[in-house]
């Protein structure tokens, strides 16, 4: 007859956590912090990730913002530069750190190993998408930081907040985005998608350059991209454009966020 | 095979395409507590897609999948399941303890992470990063987050491929004791050494059908067929027409005979030719079995 507890210490009750008459208890905050924690030190540690999302809009916004602005701007396109650059840095998480991370883990087999594994399915993606947010968060502060103390832009702390808080949100259409291109793309493919997304998106929406010198006919594309639509919101806030089309910006980036979110789920739930 | 054995896992007449491809062909497997049962069968034969199926990242076409008595979709089902897969690349980035540190707190009531390192082989790579550690010792992160959760029903898809022999044989070790503790285990391999060493049962899958079941001594034929070698002048002729022997081939200088009664046909070896040498008798494996098995099923 076998001995029952072996000297690796295993014995017939530690090798049957449900036999035993404890309840199973999992804590999902703690998987949640975990998976957060994972995914931010994976982002953190990926320059192909850190740089586009955390030194590409601060780097750019000294630049072009700071440096190289017109000392005879006006304090409204100091304003409208701010609001312009923390858009560019509110896009970049979303298409990132989804669209790279969920091609890559779907076509080496995490995203398996994770569906196996009892880790419940949506807490993947609410870790995904709150460190994008994070990330957001950290470079709008960091933005308006440099705004306040070298661009000279002065606002009231409701603006200050809003923005932060416009920041925030607006990442969620360009997760949705980015779940899409993970969903579909090739690993080795989504990081030229993710740009080619990102670059164009973002100067045909008038975030690098100001509409007006753009030739017209890609000017009159604008409300195409969601970007467009973040930044009219983000110049309402900064008191440089009107307040009156906030709903249907907001309609619109709503719209992406769901159609894009459910057309990659179709994809991922695909039967295999 | 007793019908009240309660089972950790089965398929029951299970059929799965891919396009036109069947890739499971009507298979039915049971997966028995306290044991390993070894899946074998060449590349494409379907056993990636049957542990696809039990895991729930594939759905049956037909037939019935059961895993610990529920569905394997189910939270609390997997809760109770460990796995390792045949490829699954963990993130580069992060360390190994990070990784074992996400992994058991999906667990319910997972081992100390110092016993999973320990069981592992990790100890001293827990502030290792993913990407700089070897083949083998990725090989041995994963297959501690296979076991940190105490699961009751343990899946290995070729957990040993890259290993070197030290590590390989610590692994067995552990397999051992959890199938002494009650654990089911349903192991795939390539390495038929490794499937004798540690399988109570063996499947082969061939093309997508079970072409063969049943214990190790079963598939290798009852255990009764030994394998001779010798250097010897004796004519593979006049072996072959001796009673008991199945077979007898000479390559070169060497005769190797194939017989029931290897005790009786040493004997006569041994009389017939005083100037023998380099005698070995062998008993024929698993391997041999498998290649006979698979080669009438092709």
């Amino acid at each position: 007859m076998r001995a029952v507890t072996s000297p690796l210490g295993f014995d017939r009750a530690s090798a049957h956590p449900a036999a035993s008459a404890a309840p199973q208890r999992v804590a999902l905050a703690r998987i949640f912090l975990l998976e957060s924690y994972s995914e931010f030190l994976r982002l953190l540690r990926a320059p192909a990730f850190a740089v586009p999302t955390l030194a590409f809009p601060l780097m750019f916004y000294v630049l072009f913002g700071v440096l190289l602005g017109s000392p005879h701007a006006s304090a409204e396109s100091a304003r409208r530069a701010l609001a312009s650059f923390v858009v560019l840095g509110t896009m970049a998480p979303g298409l990132f750190a989804l669209g790279i991370a969920l091609a890559i883990d779907r076509e080496r087999g995490l995203l398996d190993l994770k569906r196996a594994l009892p880790m419940p399915r949506g807490l993947y993606l609410a870790a995904k998408l709150s460190m994008s947010m994070l990330f957001a968060a950290i470079v709008s502060i960091l933005l308006m930081t440099i705004a306040a103390a070298a661009a000279g832009v002065v606002l009231a702390l409701a603006q200050w907040c809003l923005l932060f808080v416009l920041a925030v949100l607006g990442v969620l259409p360009f997760c949705a985005i980015g779940l899409l291109i993970g969903a579909l793309a090739k690993a080795s493919a989504a990081p030229a998608i993710a740009n080619l997304i990102y670059l164009p998106m973002s100067f045909l929406s008038g975030l690098w350059v100001p509409l007006q010198f753009l030739p017209h006919a890609l000017a009159a594309l604008a409300p195409l991209w969601p970007s467009w639509h973040l930044v009219q919101l983000a110049f309402a806030i900064v008191g440089a454009g009107d307040t009156a089309g906030a709903p249907g910006h907001l309609l619109v980036l709503g719209g992406v966020a769901v159609a894009c979110a459910a057309a990659a789920r179709r994809a991922l739930s695909r039967p295999r | 095979m007793q019908s009240n054995v309660p089972t950790a896992a089965s398929l029951t007449d299970v059929v799965k395409r891919y396009g036109a491809n069947t890739a499971l062909d009507h298979v039915s497997l049971d997966i028995e507590p306290g044991k390993v049962t070894a899946l074998l069968g060449p590349n494409g034969a379907g056993k990636t897609t049957a542990i696809s199926l039990l895991l729930g990242l594939a759905a049956a076409d037909a037939g019935r999948v059961e895993v610990l008595g529920g569905t394997p979709h189910a939270l609390a089902v997997r809760r109770r399941v460990g796995v390792m897969l045949q490829s699954a690349a963990l993130p580069d980035t992060l360390r190994v303890g990070e990784l074992l540190r996400l992994v058991c707190a999906y667990y319910p009531q997972p081992r100390p992470l110092g016993e999973v390192a320990a069981l592992a082989g990790l100890g001293t790579l827990l502030r290792t990063p993913y990407a700089r550690l070897s083949g083998g010792q990725q090989r041995r992160v994963q297959f501690a987050l296979a076991i940190c959760g105490n699961p009751q029903l343990l899946f290995l898809d070729e957990p040993t491929t890259g290993l070197d022999l030290e590590a390989r044989e610590a692994l067995w070790q552990v397999v051992r004791e959890l199938t002494a503790g009650g654990c089911a285990i349903l192991l795939t391999t390539h390495y038929l050494e490794e499937a004798e060493a540690l399988a109570q049962r063996v499947a082969v899958l061939v093309r997508g059908r079970i072409v063969s079941a049943g214990t190790v001594d079963e598939i290798r034929g009852g255990g009764v067929q030994r394998r001779i070698h010798c250097v010897s002048t004796l004519a593979a002729e006049e072996v072959r027409a001796w009673s008991g022997v199945t077979a007898a081939t000479r390559a070169d200088r060497r005769l190797e005979i194939e017989t029931a009664a290897a005790e009786h046909v040493v004997r006569r070896l041994l009389a017939a030719d005083p100037a023998l040498s380099e005698l070995e008798v062998r008993r024929t494996g698993l391997a041999e079995a498998f290649v006979r098995i698979t080669r009438e099923a092709a």
